[in-house]
């Protein structure tokens, strides 16, 4: 098995850890939604990669070029980038909110005053 | 692009890391231009290291820009990622290698759009010929959910000026939805 031709899946797989950790090891809800960001941006960058052929160029069509890179994975996370941020939009909406309600954006301390009431 | 991921698991002040969070947008921006997908990384810098940050930023001046403590649970999250890590790279074994012609994803479709999208609509990138004429509809949909998105955060910020209440869960499920 060569190593490099896998690499493209090792870096989205580390970038989707990275996040995935900051989602579930910290209580700060802006962090966790900066964490979920990363995550998604890890899986646009899963695409991305299968996307790409080798010696292909950007899909744009133009006399004396043979091959193109995939389109179809570049418009499915063309949607899906702007849906991301139409969710990281709600998220933090919520974030106001809870912070309005408790006074904090601490995931321990929401359930301490939970604890309390 | 890893370095700033990491960086940002440490750093504490949230500022930094919104800041540090748009670096990475547009790092991974650079990323998708490398890989050919010149549309992708317009949206992803404009979008995502842009609109983002800006919400953000907004959402740190409505509330406050400092994470408490440490994370003192740390091991268990830690091991946790590792081991979902380790399963995830063996499964990759199997995938097709990078930049490969003939991988699967290559031999379905994409060829038929590659080679009508010039006769059916004229316009010479794909991409944005798929989007707009071949999927139209989902785009549609597409809007349909920033509306919904854009009405969600409208409900949930608009009443938080109202004088201040007990908390109310069912605004939140609603909104979820």
């Amino acid at each position: 098995m060569e190593f490099p031709g896998l690499y493209n899946y090792w870096i989205t797989i580390v970038l989707m850890m990275v996040g995935f950790y900051i989602v579930i090891a910290h209580d700060n809800l802006i962090k966790k939604v900066v964490g979920l960001n990363i995550f998604q941006v890890s899986v646009f960058v899963f695409y991305i990669s299968m996307a790409k052929v080798q010696g292909g160029t950007a899909p744009i069509l133009d006399a004396g070029i043979e091959t193109y890179s995939n389109p179809l994975p570049h418009v499915l996370i063309l949607t899906a980038i702007v849906v991301a941020v139409a969710t990281t939009a709600l998220a933090l909406a919520l974030v106001v909110r809870i912070r309005n309600a408790y006074g904090t954006i601490e995931d321990d301390e929401i359930e301490g005053q939970e604890d309390d009431a | 692009m890893a370095v700033t991921a990491l960086a940002l698991v440490r750093l504490r002040n949230l500022f930094a890391v919104v800041m540090l969070a748009g670096v990475f947008s547009l790092l991974a921006a650079v990323l998708y231009v490398v890989l050919d997908a010149v549309d992708v990384a317009f949206t992803e810098a404009a979008v995502g290291a842009g609109i983002t940050t800006v919400l953000m930023l907004g959402t740190l001046a409505l509330t406050t820009s400092d994470e408490k403590a440490a994370p003192r649970k740390t091991l268990a999250p830690l091991l946790l990622v590792v081991a979902t890590g380790a399963v995830l790279i063996y499964g990759t074994m199997d995938m097709p290698r990078y930049g490969d012609p003939n991988a699967p994803i290559h031999s379905h479709v994409a060829p038929y759009y590659l080679t009508r999208t010039g006769p059916d609509t004229g316009l010479p990138n794909v991409v944005t010929a798929v989007l707009a004429s071949y999927r139209g509809y989902d785009t549609l949909g597409e809007v349909a959910v920033i509306f919904t998105a854009a009405v969600g955060v409208l409900i949930l910020i608009g009443r938080s000026r109202r004088p201040k209440k007990k908390r109310k869960p069912a605004d939140k499920k609603e909104a979820a939805q």
